[in-house]
């Protein structure tokens, strides 16, 4: 009898923790002891990998059984133990060679009859090992691709538990002894739901050429995807706003590998990776109704942290349509994410810390009928109700959104108009360049997009050009515009700046820059 | 007498023999009280063992000992107290052993003879 031990990787979050599984066979009654600080799901492993190991025709250990997991101190959860306590166990047990499992980090859920099931997170437990010095991993086949991801990690996939078993002994296993173990064809290979908006918004990017007419609205949401400037836009229904902000992603910049991998990760976390990409390559969208609960969009959870929202829209674009709608304690839980792009959630057994750098779209109707104050359509709303409709959206979120425009319907001749709009690939083109000269110019500090100008630099060393200030003088005397309300115009001149290739902005970048951010409802302060 | 009952009693003799040829002294056998039954009392040395036997045709319901689960363990810890207090012996050391016996339809049968598991 003996002593084995196995590796995992636990998940708080997105951080990966290396996890020993040790399993001990001492002489006694049969009976199997998880210790360790496991939760229901990884208890219930107990069972699942006894089965497993029977049904693939290996020896279960009549023995006493410790397995243990440390640190002892950290919660573990989830099913990814699966394959790390079978091996633990039959490396105890003499029928897996110990020395084969001395460097290999163990990934995977095990079904009933030995096939090795795929588990959500793959790619931050992967990165995690690495980041660990265990390179050699063995992860489920359909997460393959995803674990491959990482550099450095020498990634082996399985398909069944006596396909491991005999691979580390040293035995040849053919392909033709897997088919009875073949996933039935409408097995999910993903682990979680796939929520619909993450795969075919993603396969599908609609276009900018769809949307009729709206200037405005379209030089709105260029400055929007060039400087990552939060937008808020505001208009009768069926104007087009959620068109708009639906293609706000197809018109921002592919990621970056390292903006691609922690997307992923994130969405590898919630089990809302697509089987067919593993590596999300594009910004993600995230559009949660507006019933919503704070956990829904902040992430969290009692026991299984996830992500919420704010971090699937990580690096890419959250869109709260009808925000005004969506319960005031949920817009406000917003304000801290904004300003610190990532959120922490803690709770009484793990913290976690996820990114949440995302861009704000939101939409709202001008007042509950919708109608507002279009030229040829008439509200029906006491005036307290449309002050009050708006007011729901409190001051200090505004206040952190640099666009707001109001979007009309299109005209009767910008719907019958021959031809289309303008593609959202040449916007991207020029939104790319932007974003290039953006980068260029921001070499050296640690901001890469303007949005995110501290205020001191925009009065210091990118401040706009002399006199630039005029277009918004008697604004600032009429008290219409405060310090942090120039900073965030000054910003939004800059990206103007970069779309029209001009080094400085000056007096006519700031004006529009202001006539954009001030909109055109009232109630609202500069 | 069901099968069963005959099997387990074949099982129990199988057993004896065992643990005689093993070198223990048996010292009782099938003692019962209102709390259930030992199957083996012996003597191992100095060392008091009670014994349960477990008799199987075969493992389509398991190892012999797999069944004994918990709460049976812990009422031969009982059931030994109250043998003990009877008795007025006073020893050194008790234990509780198991064998298991297994007995397939073809070929003679298996014991095997795990001491002091419970």
């Amino acid at each position: 009898m003996g002593l084995a031990r196995t590796y995992a990787i636990g998940l708080v979050g997105l951080d990966g923790h290396l996890i020993e599984v040790e399993a001990h066979i001492a002489p006694g009654l049969p009976g199997f002891t998880l210790i360790g600080l496991p939760d229901t799901v990884l208890y219930e492993a107990r069972d699942r990998v006894r089965a497993a190991v029977i049904n693939s025709g290996l020896k279960w250990p009549d023995r006493r059984m410790t397995v243990s997991l440390s640190p002892a101190s950290l919660h573990k959860r989830g099913s990814s133990f699966d394959l790390a306590l079978a091996c633990a166990v039959l490396g105890a047990g003499g029928a897996v060679p110990k020395s084969a499992l001395a460097d290999l980090v163990l990934i995977g859920e095990l079904g009933l009859d030995g096939r090795v099931r795929s588990v959500p997170g793959v790619l931050p437990a992967v990165l995690a090992a690495v980041r660990a010095g265990m390179k050699r991993v063995v992860v489920p086949a359909p997460n393959r691709a995803e674990a491959e991801l990482v550099p450095d990690a020498s990634v082996a996939d399985v398909r069944s538990l006596p396909e491991l078993v005999a691979r580390l002994s040293g035995e040849p296993f053919g392909d033709d002894e897997i088919p009875d173990l073949e996933p039935a064809a409408d097995e999910p290979v993903s682990a979680g739901p796939v929520l619909s908006h993450s795969s075919s918004a993603l396969e599908y990017p609609p276009d900018l050429a769809d949307v009729c007419g709206q200037a405005d609205a379209r030089k709105a949401l260029e400055v929007s995807a060039a400087g990552g400037h939060h937008l808020f836009l505001q208009g009768p229904p069926g104007a087009g706003k959620t068109m708009l902000a639906e293609r706000l992603p197809g018109i921002l910049p592919a990621l970056e590998l390292e903006a691609a991998l922690e997307v992923t990760s994130i969405h590898s976390v919630a089990g809302l990776l697509p089987p067919d990409r593993p590596l999300l390559t594009r910004p993600p969208f995230a559009n949660p109704h507006h019933t919503a609960s704070v956990v829904a969009i902040v992430g969290g959870g009692s026991s299984l942290l996830r992500p919420g929202a704010v971090s699937l829209a990580h690096h890419g674009v959250l869109f709260l349509d009808e925000a005004p709608e969506f319960r005031a304690g949920v817009l406000d839980s917003l304000r801290q994410p904004m300003e610190s792009g990532e959120v922490v959630i803690a709770r009484a057994q793990a913290v976690a810390r996820f990114p949440a750098r995302f861009q704000l779209v939101m939409a709202a109707n001008p007042c509950p009928c919708g109608q507002g104050d279009s030229a040829e359509l008439l509200c029906v709303c006491p005036s307290v109700v449309r002050r009050r409709y708006l007011a729901r959206l409190s001051g200090p979120l505004l206040d952190r959104i640099d666009l707001r425009i109001s979007v009309d319907r299109p005209s009767r001749g910008e719907l019958l108009a021959i031809g289309s709009g303008e593609p959202s690939a040449s916007v991207a083109d020029r939104v790319l360049r932007a974003r290039e000269r953006a980068a260029q110019r921001l070499i050296g500090t640690p901001w890469r997009i303007n949005a995110q100008l501290p205020g001191r630099e925009l009065r210091g060393r990118f401040a706009p050009k002399p006199g630039a200030l005029a277009a918004v003088d008697a604004a600032m005397s009429r008290g219409e515009l405060s310090a942090r309300g120039l900073a965030r115009v000054l910003r939004v001149a800059w990206t103007l700046a970069d779309l029209s290739g001009v080094d400085r902005p000056g007096s006519e970048q700031v004006g529009v820059a202001f006539s954009l951010r001030a909109g055109r409802f009232a109630g609202v302060a500069a | 007498m069901a099968v069963k009952d005959t099997v387990g009693r074949w099982g129990e003799d199988v057993a004896a023999r065992h643990l005689v040829a093993a070198g223990l002294v048996i010292l009782d056998r099938n003692w019962r009280c209102s709390a259930g039954e030992i199957d083996i009392i012996a003597r191992d040395g100095r060392t008091l063992v009670f014994c349960e036997v477990k008799t199987r045709r075969g493992a389509g319901y398991g190892t012999p000992f797999e069944a004994v689960t918990v709460a049976k363990a812990r009422r031969q810890r009982r059931l030994a107290a109250e043998w003990l207090e009877i008795a007025g012996m006073s020893v050194p050391d008790v234990r509780f052993d198991v064998v298991g016996v297994l007995c397939p339809r073809r070929g003679g049968p298996r014991v095997e003879h795990r001491r002091g598991v419970i």
